[in-house]
């Protein structure tokens, strides 16, 4: 560890993976109720455990954001971090505030939740993923803004770096547009037209600069490669990143009763929208074949090149097969959504923050790297969680083509849940792939604890790339 | 890449392409807040359909459904429920209100929301209202 006050980071790690823990459990409840209805009902109901699920999921993501941000801008700024007490405050708050919200939907019912927190007075519950009581969402912005300040501080005192901006400018982007969250219209077209400024403008927008950013850090680190060429590399990703990502914005404008014209401009932006991730992932398989070292880190490295290739996978491919128009007509909202949500979160920002802490959590405990076994182990975790995740995302889009042909595209159009059932045996496929998931989860976990062998370091891997 | 392509120009793009698309962006929805009125059935809107709006968000209903495919897909869709109960509000009421509290044994079942009389009327009259809205023909046919 270069600088003293990157220990912040920790915390916001380990808070990240326990959240993700958490997230995945729920998952698996979901899953089941896909298939055993009743399940748990009614004491956790669907609606419940999937708010659970998906809030975790931001939120984990950034606790994951938050540490990167606060071990790699002090390097990168060559200075310590302006306030390691206050990035501490913060994560007690962050963490605190988390843990009330997730007990809140759990133990009230939502409705009294509602009245309890005062949503009347300035309502924006209710909303996907954006179900936080407003009294939480005023905690986010206060918890940002601190955020915001001590990293700014940071970055102005010390050198600037392209991977310090980028990121700075990509976090400022998600605290702004969070703000459109306290915008909730009874004109339910302009609710839905402004609640895709913070969904669809952080996750294919500004968050894309944090991913990139974080990639490029990992990638500086571990290959060596001169940093004039990431850096160029930075730039164009994240210029394509918002060139076609803004206008996308279009794809989720086609039927909410906005005017037309967003069906061609949704459909011809948001199909170059795979383009940035394509390119990340030539990007890191170029710096790693350029590599001027070799990093003791190998699972590290793993990660970055996964994530490359499951982002592009996940939110380009899987993104693009729904993103035409008279395509989304028939797959709009129906399980094809869903393959796509999971592994495009999985593997551009589910791996990006394992990435991080990959290579950030042995540095924090005084390595350079951890130790043979424990890769070995992260490394296992790393192939059952990113092939599940694949068999997720095949079940889940199996599951969608058939609701698309028997729902909405053939003759005689069967009831929702008719075709539920016909279909059920997809989620039983897509539960067990998650029970496998889990597994790689645990596994994950575990290689923190894992010892070195008895091995003799002298004999110790000749170059296993 | 090569020398020819230097790190400004890749810089400039980077800052050029952000700008232009993000005026562009406002443009855009500045020209459909102008259009938005010949589509987005705002004459319906009234203390009722607001209301409704607000019983839909704090019972979480798009926490199962979704509402112009927007949400979760554990639940029909409703964008269209009003249209598929046959253009009538009470039997939309009359299916919520009748959900039974332990829900049906092996099977998927809406909770019993214990909703008032006034609510009823609100969420069924907010969904009336969201099947009026153009939606450019969406979803596909009446199962939604």
């Amino acid at each position: 560890m270069q600088y003293q006050s990157q220990a912040v980071a920790k915390p916001y790690f380990i808070a990240a993976i326990g959240l993700f823990v958490a997230q995945v459990l729920f998952g698996l409840i979901l899953g089941l109720q896909y298939v055993v209805g009743d399940f748990l009902f009614p004491e956790i109901p669907f609606n419940v455990a999937r708010m659970v699920h998906t809030n975790l999921l931001i939120v984990w993501l950034l606790f994951g954001f938050m540490g990167a941000t606060y071990f790699l801008v002090p390097e990168e700024s060559e200075r310590e971090l302006f306030s390691p007490r206050l990035a501490m405050a913060l994560f007690w708050i962050f963490l605190i505030a988390g843990a009330l919200t997730v007990l809140g939907y759990l133990l009230v019912p939502y409705a009294g939740l509602a009245r309890m927190t005062g949503n009347e007075l300035l309502p924006t519950m209710g909303r996907e993923f954006l179900e936080q009581p407003t009294i939480t969402k005023v905690g986010i912005v206060i918890v940002a803004l601190g955020f915001l300040f001590n990293v700014g501080m940071t970055i102005l005192a010390g050198r600037k770096t392209v991977v310090n901006l980028v990121l700075l400018t990509g976090l400022v982007g998600l605290a702004v547009l969070f703000l459109f969250s306290f915008y909730n219209p009874d004109n339910l077209v302009l609710d839905k037209f402004f609640w895709w400024w913070v969904v669809h403008l952080w996750v294919e927008g500004v968050w894309e600069l944090i991913l990139g950013s974080i990639l490029a850090f990992v990638l500086i680190k571990t290959t060596g490669v001169d940093r004039e060429v990431v850096e160029k590399w930075l730039y164009v990703i994240i210029a394509m990143a918002l060139i076609t990502g803004i206008i996308g914005t279009g794809h989720h404008y086609y039927w909410i009763g906005t005017p037309e014209y967003w069906q061609w401009l949704g459909s011809i932006f948001s199909a170059l929208e795979p383009i940035p991730f394509f390119m990340m992932t030539i990007f890191a398989f170029n710096m790693v074949n350029q590599r001027k070292r070799e990093h003791p880190n190998k699972a590290a490295v793993l990660w970055a090149l996964g994530t490359g290739v499951m982002a592009f996978l996940g939110a380009g491919v899987w993104g693009f097969m729904h993103t035409l128009s008279p395509i989304n007509y028939y797959t709009h909202g129906t399980q094809i959504t869903a393959a796509h949500g999971h592994m495009a979160f999985y593997g551009a920002y589910a791996m990006i923050v394992m990435c991080i802490i990959s290579y950030a959590m042995p540095i924090l405990r005084g390595e350079v790297a951890a130790n043979r076994r424990a890769q070995v182990l992260e490394m296992w975790s790393f192939w059952l969680m990113t092939v599940s995740m694949v068999f997720i995302t095949l079940f889940l889009t199996g599951a969608g083509i058939l609701q698309v042909w028997l729902q909405r595209y053939s003759e005689a159009p069967q009831a929702f849940m008719v075709v539920q059932d016909k279909i059920a045996m997809f989620y039983w496929m897509r539960e067990l792939s998650g029970v496998v998931f889990l597994i790689g989860l645990v596994c994950y976990v575990i290689s923190f604890f894992v010892k070195a062998g008895e091995e003799p370091v002298a004999a110790a891997e000749p170059n296993a790339a | 890449m090569s020398e020819v392509f230097t790190k400004g120009m890749a810089r400039n793009i980077y800052y050029g392409g952000s700008v232009f698309f993000i005026l562009l962006f406002l443009v855009l929805t500045f020209d459909t807040s102008r259009e938005l009125p010949e589509r987005d059935n705002r004459g319906a809107i009234d203390e009722t359909v607001a209301l409704g709006k607000r019983v839909w968000e704090e019972n979480n209903c798009v926490g199962c459904h979704s509402l112009m495919g927007e949400g979760a897909y554990f639940a029909p869709e409703l964008a269209n429920v009003y249209d598929r109960f046959g253009k009538s509000t009470e039997a939309i009421k009359g299916f919520i209100a009748s959900r039974p509290v332990d829900g049906i044994p092996g099977r998927r079942s809406m909770p019993q929301f214990n909703l008032s009389e006034e609510e009823l009327e609100a969420i069924a009259q907010f969904l009336k209202y969201a099947s009026e809205i153009d939606d450019a023909d969406w979803p596909p046919n009446i199962q939604g």
